[in-house]
């Protein structure tokens, strides 16, 4: 027997759309988003590393706009990685996995992300105030 | 009835001889990385405006140093973990697969070990 007449499992365009399936697959995209962010930090303590004139280079990109858009993008990406995170790791000991807890649970992960993410950008301008 | 013989049943590893490892690395460091990544969050946000000298001696700090070199071995054994799952899904030519995963390896440690020395240069300099 061939491998052409093995079944296959259906492909992801048969299920019915969930949010939850939203949320898994922004679970996966924000990991390797940090990921490529993880270079930045990298970049950061080598700045630190390297004296006073790199370092004030580095600081000024990171607060130029597109700086902080992307620093913006890599807050919310990590505050959602980390609430999913947990949400993952409660999985994990067997808690919340029926349906509607599982959606109401994604639903606090969403909040709870866009909410950190604000608090820190609001810590930040309320110590700098600008 | 299992088909497997007793001894493969005691060692517990499955077909991948590697057990439940790679799955339990992946937790274990997502757990140290819930506080730590909260601490730097924090960290990052206040040293938003520092110069050099500021940030510096933050870095010196022993207890700074020693969490944010927690922090890289954890969020880097994390990172190798996460994208090799995410290679293994979506990389299906063969030699491909087998060059991405030897990348992320290499990429990974290598982001590491600069991220440290980094460190170690501004704590112990």
């Amino acid at each position: 027997m061939g491998t052409r007449s093995r079944p296959l499992s259906p492909h992801l365009q048969v299920y019915r759309f969930e949010w939850t399936m939203l949320l898994s697959i922004t679970h996966r995209i924000t990991g390797v988003g940090l990921a490529v962010g993880s270079i930045l930090l990298v970049w950061w303590l080598i700045a630190l590393a390297i004296g006073p004139g790199y370092f004030a280079m580095a600081q000024g990109m990171l607060s130029s706009w597109v700086g902080r858009l992307l620093l913006l993008g890599w807050t919310w990406a990590m505050f959602y990685h980390l609430c999913n995170g947990i949400r993952h790791l409660c999985w994990d000991a067997g808690w919340g996995l029926e349906i509607g807890t599982a959606r109401n649970s994604g639903l606090a992960v969403v909040a709870g992300s866009i909410l950190l993410t604000l608090i820190f950008w609001g810590a930040i301008y309320m110590l700098r105030g600008a | 009835m299992s088909l497997r013989s007793p001894l493969a049943r005691a060692r517990g590893l499955g077909a991948a001889h590697n057990g439940t490892h790679h799955w339990w690395i992946q937790r274990l460091t997502s757990i140290a990385l819930l506080p730590l990544l909260l601490w730097f969050a924090i960290s990052f946000a206040s040293l938003a405006a520092a110069d050099h000298a500021t940030a510096s001696a933050w870095l010196r700090g022993p207890i700074n140093a020693i969490l944010m070199l927690a922090l890289i071995a954890a969020l880097f054994q994390h990172m190798q973990l996460g994208l090799q799952v995410v290679i293994e899904d979506y990389v299906h030519g063969h030699a491909l697969k087998f060059v991405a995963l030897i990348a992320v390896k290499y990429g990974t440690a290598l982001l590491a070990i600069a991220a440290v020395f980094a460190v170690l240069k501004v704590a112990f300099g």
